[in-house]
């Protein structure tokens, strides 16, 4: 059991489906994954599927050696009861630990994607054409090519959201001395110099992960502290949809898996062209996904520690990109939810993202629509969480800052009632005590929920004007944290990790 | 406990907001501790000098929650508590201050006007001001005009509050001064409006002395209105 860990919130999960509605869609997703079962392109996947006893047949196909493989149901049920019910996802910090039980509905929040843009914003003023003495501040935005420079200022930011439970890295590194080869050990250093929370990345490349590996054991101080405490994690979308495993991939969920490091399989088809739009076609499919990934992780190794990994997406009708921040966004991703929670294993969800390319009206609209909606289901690791927009090709680190405020607020909005036979006790003195007073006022009495944070704070960006400063005053506010020293590693740790990693920047030891 | 630490503890108690042993204040730990009723009580005991009681450990005190709260450390309970605190204890000094030849600094009437029950702002700022030092005749809420004069003339007050949430009762207050002007009473008493609906533009409109934003201008404008000749 861990000693300390980073609370989340505990909710009692609003849920969705019926039982039965589960079950359905379970034997759906196991019949798919009988027939027409999967079109695997990895060798030694396809291997081990056929030595536990699954129908194993060399597809034709013009491009790559694939293999057809169908599932017997027993095989997909027999692999999900070995994946564990709890994990540890482990920080430089022992208190920013994340502690997950698939039984206990505790949802986290924090980052996602690999944006290529990052979108700077700063105010101007602007006069009106009708009167010149009148004045407003407006916001413009810059965007700049994702680097390693500005991956290490995000995650020094997301180190000060207190709401941000893990990181993972939101920005693609595209510095002119990043190469596919030291893609990987750029960004891992670039994050864990600059945060103490959980860091998760994919893999661009497996030349590099032992590199990586022995980078986060440097730090957690070696081999079986870093098992113990796994301060990195993995994202391995290893499901091409629809149906297909990817060669690649498979062979980086061997060595993530081998190496004993925890990893999500994540799979994100889109409704409407890479899946059924129907809730129950999106739904089954994308889970029969997931059941076969997770099923290559048992395999591997039994016990294997493992995330659901549900990213299902609606395409926009007009032009078949993804849609986010709508309805079926999240009556596909609360299913998923609800069967990961049957199967019981950890689920890794989505939600904080949207269509709107800037901060504002729209953004907040379809942030919070996911955002209280995702949490509400007891997801318990819920990424794209902040700072997304444009879907997921854009991070802004003052959209960031706004959405802690957010989430803090549907943190506070969800916590577990107060109501137990003391609070109650507590209650009826006060009651008498009020009204046995001159005043009647319970405002005195409101003293110690407030100084104990049960009581929530006005929204920290409002306007008590009649002009609306949100962005201002969250840009300000942004500026103050950056003020603030990174959490950098310890510079002998830095040392140890130059000498034995190779292609690191040497930049990035200060930045 | 010497007088000079018994004072102290009753400046620290105001300043923590505990009225008595059972709250919490502001700072963990105190809940159980003597608050500043028992220890008021303690100091009259000792035949500390009110005066002394009244200076030291409550109007010192109170100026230090002021500035708490102008820093943002307080929010508005905490003074609300500490401003109780300060009530309680003038409950309990005013008969050794009439005795001593102390006057308080003024009778302060305040009444929610006809028509409406709204009584929130209106017991904040009696609060406030009883914390202040005032005597505070507190008339309740839905208060008729008579009833308000008749209590002015009774208590020879030179103070009245007059409180409205609702834009149909509102005109009510201007009954009120009217009916003080008719009487002959309106240069003998000034008069301090305030609630929601109200402005400082309707108060110059129905010829009230001055508009109350919130309990806080309205201690402002009492100290503007004693300091004046």
């Amino acid at each position: 059991m861990v000693e300390s860990f980073r609370q989340g919130v505990l909710v009692k999960p609003y849920e969705r489906l019926n039982q039965d509605q589960v079950k359905w869609l379970d034997q759906a997703s196991l019949d798919i994954l009988s027939d027409p079962g999967i079109w695997c392109y990895n060798e030694r996947a396809a291997k081990l599927f056929k030595s536990h006893g699954a129908k194993v047949r060399e597809e034709s196909d013009s491009n790559a050696k694939c293999w057809r493989v169908s599932f017997p149901g027993g095989l997909i049920k027999e692999a999900i009861a070995k994946a564990p019910s709890r994990l540890v996802l482990g920080a430089r910090k022992p208190e920013n630990r994340l502690f997950i039980d698939a039984e206990i509905p505790r949802a986290y929040f924090g980052s996602g994607s690999e944006a290529n843009i990052w979108l700077d914003a700063k105010m101007e003023n602007f006069v009106s054409e009708k009167n010149s003495s009148v004045k407003v501040k407006v916001p413009r935005y810059t965007e700049r090519r994702g680097s390693t420079a500005l991956l290490s200022r995000a995650a020094k930011l997301c180190e000060k959201l207190e709401h941000l439970d893990f990181f993972i890295r939101p920005l693609n590194i595209q510095d002119p001395e990043i190469t596919s080869d030291n893609h990987d050990v750029n960004k891992f250093f670039a994050s864990l110099n600059n945060i103490t929370k959980h860091v998760q990345a994919g893999l661009t490349s497996l030349a590099r992960f032992d590199d990586v590996v022995t980078m986060a054991e440097i730090i957690a101080g070696g081999k079986k502290a870093l098992r113990d405490n796994p301060i990195i994690s993995f994202i391995a979308c290893v499901v091409k949809s629809p149906l297909q495993i990817v060669d690649d991939t498979s062979e980086k969920i061997f060595a993530i898996v081998e190496a004993g490091l925890p990893l999500v399989i994540s799979s994100s088809p889109q409704g409407g062209s890479s899946a059924p739009i129907q809730e129950a076609g999106m739904v089954a499919q994308i889970n029969a996904e997931i059941l076969a990934g997770i099923t290559l992780t048992q395999l591997i190794r039994e016990g294997a520690p493992v995330l659901y990994g549900s990213v299902p997406v609606r395409a926009r009708l007009d032009d078949l990109h993804d849609l986010y921040g709508c309805p079926e966004f999240n009556q596909y991703n609360i299913d998923c939810v609800q069967l990961a929670r049957y199967y019981k294993i950890p689920c890794y969800s989505s939600a904080g993202v949207g269509d709107a390319k800037v901060p504002g009206m729209q953004a907040m609209f379809e942030k919070l629509f996911t955002h209280l909606y995702m949490a509400m289901s007891g997801a318990h690791y819920i990424h794209y969480a902040f700072g997304l927009l444009d879907r997921t090709n854009c991070f802004c680190p003052l959209q960031a800052v706004l959405d802690n405020e957010q989430i803090g607020k549907i943190k506070h909005c969800l916590r577990e009632p107060k109501i137990n036979p003391t609070e109650i006790d507590d209650t009826l003195n006060m009651v008498k005590k009020v009204m046995a007073s001159s005043h009647r006022l319970f405002a005195r009495h409101a003293r110690k929920a407030m100084h104990s944070g049960d009581v929530s704070n006005p929204y920290q960006f409002e306007t008590k004007d009649m002009e609306d400063k949100v962005i201002e005053n969250a840009l300000e506010h942004m500026a103050i944290l950056e003020t603030e020293p990174a959490p950098h590693l310890d510079s002998d740790v830095v040392e140890r990790i130059y000498n034995k990693v190779p292609g690191l920047l040497p930049g990035l030891k200060t930045t | 406990m010497n007088p000079n630490e018994l004072l102290e503890k009753i400046a620290f108690n105001v300043i923590q907001g505990r009225v008595e042993a059972e709250d919490e204040g502001f700072d963990p730990g105190l809940e159980g501790r003597r608050g500043v009723t028992e220890l008021v009580n303690e100091a009259l005991n000792q035949n500390i000098d009110p005066k002394k009681i009244l200076i030291e450990s409550l109007t010192e005190s109170m100026e230090i929650v002021g500035e708490k709260f102008e820093q943002n450390e307080y929010l508005i309970p905490d003074m609300l508590a500490s401003a109780e605190c300060v009530g309680v204890a003038m409950d309990l000094l005013s008969p050794h201050l009439i005795k001593a030849g102390v006057k308080s600094k003024g009778k302060f009437i305040i009444a929610t006007v006809k028509g409406d029950l709204h009584d929130i702002g209106k017991n904040i700022v009696a609060i406030m001001l009883k914390g202040a030092g005032y005597e505070i005749i507190d008339l309740k809420s839905d208060v008729s005009t008579d009833r308000i004069v008749d209590a002015l003339k009774e208590n020879e007050a030179p103070f009245l509050g007059l409180s409205a949430l609702l834009t149909t009762t509102m005109r009510n207050m201007e009954n009120v001064i009217r009916e003080l002007e008719k009487q002959g009473l309106r240069n003998k008493v000034k008069v301090l409006i305030g609630g929601a609906p109200t402005s400082k533009e309707f108060a110059a409109q129905i010829g009230a002395d001055a508009y109350c934003k919130d309990a806080f201008q309205a201690l402002e404008i009492m100290k503007k209105i004693a300091s004046s000749p």
